[in-house]
């Protein structure tokens, strides 16, 4: 099934299974509903599938009130660029909200959003803003790359009791895949996935990069260059341990995302290579991010601007290189 | 204890009313006086003068309903019932605060008490509350809940959806607009065009309703009305309460954007001196009943910050525990 249908079975199962679950959002019902909620206002009722008015700060603060009284509200902000109207609910009230009142009350709500970015949308309906949310505490932050790991990673983030930031990529929601439909299945939060097992290098990715790795990682074993991909699925919390694990292996690395490379998810990831593995590394780690600028309209300046496979094999190529010029020179 | 009885349930809220507002006055006293001699060592934006609304609230409300309010909310915290001794031990980093101490002055919360969430974030408590009230209409309680905020917040587009969306949905939410008359340190008159928060209601098609937020019967009499209409299933009411902030923005706040003039007509419409004048007037109580219930209200305090003072301040592990369910999600 597509991604967009894993989701919507994720959603459906979870309606079904738990009468605390409800959704929230902007056009989510039927008959406008055209995304992962579609045919679930009909099933489940425009009660628990709620069409909201445009006000994306009081959809966040609907729910976090609600989840403070028991409920696991599933709020939908449509596309991510719209989510800074909702901050202030997200960053002051729902992540720290343990926290402040001692776990007197805790907002255990999930926030789906999407991710445009490569259908001409121009610069406010593109953008991979997950580094804002992986530096807030309280927050955890999903970007599934599979319908598997979609279905999965969802249910989780619904009955997770810490605020939840899931992000869908809309290039990805028509990919498909083998989705489990047992309404059991779940995927516990914080453990990466090995996509495509390697030897010479790590491809560290999430949502679409996962994807591009995967494209660089096929072309790279026609050069016989042997490239594992490292799916985090999770960026909070952070499955160190794998990411280390991997690159402990393979000495090298490239970190892969479409979010904005300067300041991105990628410089802790390599914070954390350089501090762990300093000693065992062939090369310095290498970024693939999105440029430093605001997302162009035209097709052909925003192909431009994201990772690709080329990209990510450049990147592969100067991790290589690296380790003959540095035994050239002690030689 | 015959004519108590005749009197009604009227006399008893009269009473509970002058408590209620005594130990508020008592409370923001105290802990001025503590901040400014430097005893106390704390943040605190102050309710005096605010007393009459956050009294009515507390009469008016049942247990079970639930309250959002704002950073200045020392005396919404104590209306609702939540314990002195939280509230002080919030406020000054003690164990016994509410949050155990790492909350501060501004995020008070005590479920049990039905004071849901205090915000730091102007604006950003009536989305909540809407949520609030979602779920009391989707588990079926015919509980309420109230959303307390400033005048200044009514300017915030959060402010604008959640009443929007409150009116839209009939939920069980009361907002009510504490107007101080400034929003930190601006004038309402130089932050919005109409001279009534209460008119905005009309725009999101919810009554709205203007009192004298320094007579604490007229506050009761609008809000009953309100909290019936919301309880009944009817839908929100906007009830702005007009008064005065005698201290400023924050604790120590020079205040020298306030005329004199206007501080001093505040002064004499003081509403404690002015709701116990009428108490007397009206025969409701007795002077030395009245003193009785300001005694007891200093003592209560005192008794409050002593054990506050005596706790013990709150703990380093604190730092490891409640920013996930797990501590374990908490990156190395």
């Amino acid at each position: 099934m597509t991604m967009r249908e894993a989701l919507n079975l994720a959603l459906d199962q979870a309606l079904e299974r738990d009468e605390r679950v409800f959704l929230i959002g902007e056009d989510i019902a039927d008959p406008g509903a055209s995304g992962p909620t579609a045919g679930l206002s009909s099933r489940y009722g425009t009660e628990r599938v709620l069409d909201t008015p445009i006000s994306e700060a009081a959809i966040v603060g609907a729910a976090i009130g609600a989840a403070m009284e028991g409920f696991r509200p599933v709020a939908e902000i449509m596309i991510m660029d719209f989510i800074g109207i909702a901050a202030d609910q997200i960053i002051n009230h729902a992540a720290k909200m343990r926290f402040m009142t001692g776990g007197r009350t805790t907002a255990p709500i999930t926030v789906r959003t999407q991710i445009y970015g490569g259908l001409g949308t121009g610069a406010t309906h593109s953008q991979s803003l997950e580094a804002w949310f992986m530096h807030i505490p309280g927050l955890k932050v999903i970007v599934p790359s599979t319908p598997r790991d979609g279905k999965g990673l969802l249910t989780s983030a619904i009955f997770d009791d810490d605020p939840c930031i899931f992000l869908e990529t809309i290039r990805l929601q028509g990919q498909r895949g083998m989705v489990p439909v047992d309404p059991g299945f779940s995927i516990p939060l914080g453990q990466a996935d090995v996509k495509r097992a390697g030897t010479d290098v790590t491809l560290i990715s999430y949502g679409r990069g996962v994807v591009e790795s995967l494209g660089a990682a096929d072309a790279l074993a026609r050069q016989e260059i042997s490239a594992e991909v490292l799916d985090l699925r999770t960026l909070v919390p952070l499955d160190t341990a794998a990411i280390i694990e991997s690159v402990h292996r393979t000495t090298r690395a490239v970190v892969v995302h479409d979010a904005v490379q300067f300041a991105g998810p990628g410089a802790e990831i390599v914070a954390i290579l350089q501090r762990e593995l300093f000693d065992r590394l062939s090369a310095p780690v290498e970024r693939v991010g999105a440029r430093f600028v605001p997302n162009p309209a035209p097709p052909a300046l925003e192909s431009q601007v994201y990772p690709n496979s080329e990209k990510i094999i450049a990147a592969v190529h100067r991790t290589l290189r690296w380790k003959t010029t540095r035994e050239g020179a002690r030689g | 204890m015959t004519t108590e009885q005749a009197a009604g349930p009227a006399l008893d809220v009269r009473r509970r009313l002058y408590e209620l507002m005594t130990l508020m006055k008592a409370a923001d006293d105290r802990l001025s006086k503590g901040i400014a001699s430097g005893e106390l060592q704390c943040v605190y934006w102050p309710s005096r003068g605010q007393e009459a609304i956050a009294a009515a609230v507390g009469a008016v409300l049942r247990l079970d309903d639930q309250l959002v309010t704002t950073y200045r909310g020392l005396h919404d915290l104590i209306g609702k019932g939540v314990p002195l001794v939280e509230i002080y031990g919030e406020m000054l980093g003690r164990q016994v605060g509410s949050g155990r101490g790492k909350g501060g002055t501004m995020h008070i919360a005590h479920p049990d008490s039905g004071l849901m969430m205090s915000t730091g974030i102007v604006g950003a408590g009536p989305p909540v509350a809407v949520g609030l009230a979602m779920a009391a209409r989707r588990k079926g309680l015919d509980r309420v809940t109230v959303a307390s905020f400033g005048d200044g917040a009514t300017n915030t587009g959060s402010f604008h959806e959640a009443a929007n969306m409150a009116a839209l949905w009939d939920l069980p939410l009361v907002l009510v607009c504490q107007n101080n008359q400034y929003a930190e340190m601006t004038p309402t008159g130089h932050t919005m065009k109409i001279a009534q928060v209460a008119d905005r209601a009309a725009g999101y098609g919810m009554p709205g309703v203007r009192v004298d937020g320094n007579d604490p019967l007229a506050v009761v009499a609008a809000l009953e009305e309100a909290v019936e209409r919301a309880r009944a299933g009817a839908g929100p009411t906007l009830l702005e309460c007009v008064t005065f902030r005698f201290r400023g923005h924050y604790f120590g706040d020079p205040m020298k954007y306030i005329p004199t003039e206007q501080m001093d007509a505040a002064i004499a419409a003081d509403p404690l001196p002015r709701f116990r004048s009428r108490l007397l007037d009206d025969g409701v109580c007795g002077a030395r009943e009245l003193d009785e219930i300001e005694t007891a209200a200093v003592s209560a305090v005192d008794e409050a910050l002593a054990a506050v003072l005596a706790a013990p301040a709150a703990a380093l592990d604190e730092l490891d525990r409640d920013v996930y369910a797990d501590p374990r999600n908490c990156p190395a």
